[in-house]
């Protein structure tokens, strides 16, 4: 029956960057037993050189070294091509960058304990491993692994009861969603007798075209696995945890996951649409379209909704959290852009450059945050900002970056996203769908300006801000408003990483 | 689509020069503010200097780019930065090059708080705006298109008037808008014609290798007007204007007036009539209407003013009034005259703001009412004032009269439009005077009755030779173009020709 598989036939190297952080952070958590109370700064540097090695083997990786022989491995469950690289890549810079703005936060409100960076690490590798998976199982397993940590660090600034909240609220709301992807799954193994997405493909066709039975059952699995997908990036209308949870959650946390559970989030619907379920051209002549509809339905309200609802917002981190909400959107768009035959390519590669955009730029944001929280408060609301380009002008231009970014004005990174996502809604036929998108985004210009015009507009009455940040942070501000800039005026950068990123099975 | 590169070309130094003193003002963090200043100066000098060589280097007979650059950029997906001259563009950029260091020289005494970040933003402006001119790749256009609009933002938003958040948030958003309908629209041409360089993609339209359906046609070209239209700005969509423009700070204005409204009006001429000839010669009865509507609601708006900046504002909305008909009788003369009303605008509207600035910056304030007898007091700062304001009305010997006398030449002669247009733009010459004469009398003649202006002090090189610096080289070039300007029309009549040769044949000359 069962003959057990020979180390090259799982042909494990292939998942070096996997294994080396998996490896590297098992070493963390026996290290730190040994590390001092007062000296956990070698923990967060250990961390940093664990992520520092993946991200080296992922970037020999993607740039065209051959590190195992095959395109998959563990018997075809994990999957090595271009999209895997990327979001290797993506995954590990925003757990770089999470470390570098923790740091100092942890020191200064008493939570350093050495679990933290271990938990950033395993949630880094989860969103790796969903990037990575062809195979229903697997990305359950790896969504479990991406939110299990993102829940304990949520509550990381335990007794504070904002903070215990979000923990509380994430979890369960999360797990009632690993529920429906649990069962989902369950219904499309009982519809297409697969968890292989490539299997799950071809009898899925079988049964749309009407040479199968099970289609409801199918059909109900897929919406069932959408919304738990749907869950996690934080698609209206499967948001409600994120405003509250971005903002109790400790602020470096917020950084992290915004970024961390929507890559992992993204690639795992990027995986499961588009390989698993691609659009059929073939036979009957015309495209069958099973979800296409569905997810611009959802792209559409949470643009919709988490612009206009950002407007409203006084707290920075909340507002934040419904700007996130409405990135979300754009990628939602690039992603109903691979529901027509042909641009599944082109729209995974949209997906992807907005995501390695919107790593540096959102992370970028919650850092200026974590700055401004230095002056000793929790909460930093819009007034806070006012006048800061008057006492700390670095820390003025390097928001104003990112603001701009997130409103996708060119020569920043958050342009070259949008553009590329517009192309490809556009590729596909979406000509409305680009259309409310672009006005949606005119309308968040509106609640990212307000900032710029708080920092430099408006005479401050903001409690000064010490300019000299720690050395931590302020490496994590120049990474980011540089990455920012530099993604943005020599996007080729991220365009070819992305350029040979192919995920569509072309029909039969 | 593949393209040849090309080593670096002039057209390159010019649009970079900005960005090397851009560079060394935001490194040399210790210079002190004079310095700042000169260094800000200098930099649009030598940029001048280096635009008046790519003009002694034009070739007036070829109607095609010149000194063109190309290099790659995001080659996987057919983006290059390429960036070329033409007759037309020359001009605009010519024109940038010029207004800039007057605007940079004549904030020297204006603006005394937040300096480096001041003369960062209009260096910054600068690259965008000559950017726009002289981009050849839709890609690139869009990037300078939305870069112009950062700088200005905080050109208002900091050094602007009381209401100046908000004019510099409904600035950014109004044009904003328009500009990302017009993202859409490139998007769209460029996955049609699988290129995004505008010379290949004129090269296939006039060739006919791409074409359209007329209802894609019409979209795109409606997809690229809104963007030009709201910048122009063409009545109903200049609701920004006048807010922006008295919000701004006095150089602000001038850059607004003198060039980036500009931008708009060199779209319409490089990508409405270039690329979509069918839907231009339909719609352009109606936008010739909107045209001049705006040209009579302008001038009657600017009449009924009473705060001085708010009045020479409206006049703009009239006077690129002018240039959307010249441009939309695809006419030869019209398009010529259209190109050339720009230049003129930009001076003449440049010179006004900068008037209304001096004063402003003496009496700190802008009602007309709070003027009177100003001659007596300042005579050669009012002298100046004549020359501008005559020139603005549109004088015969100066420039304002050859652009408007070509432009309706060409409304006159057009076929798609009838001699309707001209007879009431030709109204709105007369109103014109009206509300140029109306505000000349009212600020410098009459009595002299107020004390607060009877303190005035005229111009002096030795106290104001910024102010005075600024100003006269305006006053030479109204008279320079008013006296001599044929080597103007020389040098953009083989593109012009050439673009309107082609309109003519595709689609007026069928119908």
């Amino acid at each position: 029956m069962f003959s057990t598989p020979t180390f090259d036939e799982l042909n494990i190297w292939a998942a070096l960057p996997m294994i080396a952080l998996a490896l590297g952070t098992c070493i963390l958590l026996v290290a730190d037993l040994f590390i001092p109370k007062d000296k956990k700064v070698y923990t967060a540097v250990l961390a940093g050189i664990g992520l520092g090695v993946s991200l080296l083997i992922a970037l020999l990786q993607a740039s065209g070294v051959e590190i195992g022989d095959k395109s998959t491995a563990f018997e075809g469950i994990f999957v090595v091509d271009q999209f895997t690289h990327v979001v290797n890549v993506i995954s590990l810079m925003a757990g770089i960058i999470g470390i570098m703005v923790s740091y100092d936060y942890l020191e200064r409100t008493g939570t350093e304990r050495g679990e933290f960076y271990t938990l950033i690490l395993f949630s880094t590798l989860g969103a790796m491993l969903m990037g990575s998976s062809r195979n229903l199982v697997m990305i359950f397993i790896a969504l479990e692994l991406l939110s299990i940590p993102l829940y304990i660090l949520s509550g990381f600034r335990r007794p504070m009861l904002e903070s215990e909240e979000s923990a509380m609220k994430y979890f369960l709301l999360g797990a009632f969603s690993s529920g429906f992807l649990v069962y989902g799954i369950a219904l499309i193994y009982g519809a297409t007798g697969s968890f292989e997405l490539v299997n799950v493909w071809q009898t899925a066709v079988d049964i749309l075209e009407g040479k199968g039975a099970g289609q409801f059952t199918l059909l109900i699995g897929i919406a069932m696995v959408l919304i738990a997908l749907g869950f996690k990036v934080g698609a209206v209308p499967f948001h409600m945890w994120q405003p509250d949870v971005y903002q109790g959650a400790p602020t470096p946390v917020t950084a992290f996951m915004s970024v961390t559970a929507k890559t992992g989030g993204f690639a795992a619907m990027l995986r499961v649409l588009v390989t698993g379920l691609a659009v059929v051209s073939a036979s009957q002549g015309k495209a069958i379209d099973v979800w296409q509809d569905s997810v611009q339905v959802i792209a559409v309200l949470t643009l919709i909704l988490g612009n206009f609802v950002a407007i409203t917002q006084t707290d920075l981190k909340r507002m934040l959290a419904y700007s996130s909400i409405a990135h979300g959107g754009y990628i939602l768009i690039a992603i109903a852009a691979g529901g027509t035959f042909g641009v599944g390519d082109s729209s995974a590669q949209a997906a992807l450059v907005y995501l390695m955009a919107y790593t540096f730029t959102n992370i970028g944001a919650f850092a200026v945050v974590i700055a401004l929280e230095r002056s000793e408060r929790n909460t930093i609301t819009l007034n806070d900002t006012k006048g800061l380009a008057q006492h700390s002008p670095m820390l003025a231009a390097a928001m104003t970056i990112f603001m701009l970014s997130l409103t996708g004005v060119p020569l920043t990174a958050g342009f070259i996203g949008k553009f590329f996502v517009f192309k490809a809604a556009l590729e596909a036929n979406l000509e409305v769908l680009a259309v409310i998108g672009v006005l949606a985004s005119v309308v968040s210009a509106y609640y990212y300006l307000r900032i710029i015009v708080n920092m430099y507009m408006v005479e401050g009455d903001a409690h000064p801000v010490s300019e000299k940040q720690p050395l931590a942070l302020r490496s994590a501000l120049w990474l980011t408003a540089m990455g920012t800039l530099i993604l943005g005026i020599l996007p080729y950068i991220m365009t070819d990483l992305a350029r040979d990123v192919t995920l569509a099975i072309v029909g039969r | 689509m593949q393209l040849e590169t090309t080593g670096v070309s002039l057209t390159s130094v010019t649009l970079f020069a900005p960005m090397v003193g851009f560079f060394i003002l935001l490194f040399l963090n210790k210079l002190s503010d004079e310095r700042i200043k000169w260094g800000a100066l200098i930099t649009s000098l030598i940029t001048l200097g280096f635009s008046i060589l790519l003009l002694a280097q034009f070739k007036s007979d070829e109607t095609g780019l010149q000194s063109e650059h190309i290099a790659e950029w995001i080659p996987t997906f057919g983006i290059y930065y390429h960036v070329g001259i033409d007759g037309i563009s020359i001009w605009l950029v010519m024109l940038t090059t010029f207004i800039m260091p007057l605007a940079i020289l004549i904030s020297f005494n204006m603006i005394h708080e937040r300096i480096r970040l001041y003369y960062l933003f209009m260096l910054l402006i600068e690259f965008a705006m000559l950017g726009v001119f002289v981009a050849q790749d839709m890609f690139l256009f869009y990037v300078f298109w939305e870069l112009t609009l950062v700088p200005m933002y905080f050109l208002i938003g900091i050094w602007g008037g009381e209401e100046r958040r908000y004019a510099a948030v409904k600035f950014f958003l109004y044009t904003m808008a328009g500009s990302i309908l017009m993202l859409l629209a490139i998007l769209w041409l460029g996955n049609e014609a699988g290129t995004f360089d505008v010379k290949v993609i004129t090269e296939m339209v006039q060739s006919g290798t791409l074409s359209f359906s007329t209802d894609t046609e019409r979209l795109l070209f409606l997809g690229f007007f809104i963007a030009f239209a709201i910048k122009v700005p063409l009545w109903p969509l200049h609701s920004w204007l006048p807010d922006a423009h008295v919000q701004a700070p006095t150089a602000g204005s001038i850059i607004l007036a003198g060039i980036l409204l500009k931008l708009g009006t060199y779209g319409l001429i490089r990508f409405n009539l270039g690329f979509f000839p069918n839907a231009s010669a339909d719609f352009a009865p109606w936008i010739a209407a909107l045209a001049v509507i705006g040209i009579i609601y302008g001038a009657w708006v600017a009449y009924a003013q009473t705060d001085v900046k708010k009045l020479v504002a409206y006049t703009s909305v009239s006077h690129l009034g002018f240039v959307v008909l010249g441009i939309f009788s695809l006419t030869s003369s019209g398009v010529q005259g259209a190109v050339l009303q720009m230049v003129n605008h930009g001076i003449s509207t440049g010179g006004l703001f900068a008037l209304v600035g001096i004063l402003y910056d003496r009496r700190h304030t802008k009602a007309i009412n709070a003027f009177g007898g100003i001659w007596k007091v300042m005579p050669v700062f009012s002298g100046i004032a004549l020359v501008i304001s005559l020139s603005s009305m549109g004088l015969p010997s100066m420039n304002g009269f050859v652009g408007e006398f070509t432009i309706l030449l060409g409304s006159a002669s057009s076929e798609v439009l009838s001699i309707w247009f001209t007879a009431v733009a030709t109204l709105g010459v007369i109103l014109a005077a009206v509300y140029t004469l109306f505000m000349f009398n009212k600020v410098f003649m009459g009595p002299l009755d107020k004390k607060e202006n009877q303190e005035l002090e005229d111009l002096t090189w030795s106290k104001n030779w910024t102010e005075l610096g600024a100003l006269v080289p305006l006053v030479i070039m109204i008279f320079v173009i008013g006296l001599y300007p044929s080597p103007f029309f020389e040098l953009m009549d083989g593109s012009v020709g050439h673009l309107v040769n082609f309109v003519h044949t595709v689609a007026v000359a069928g119908k």
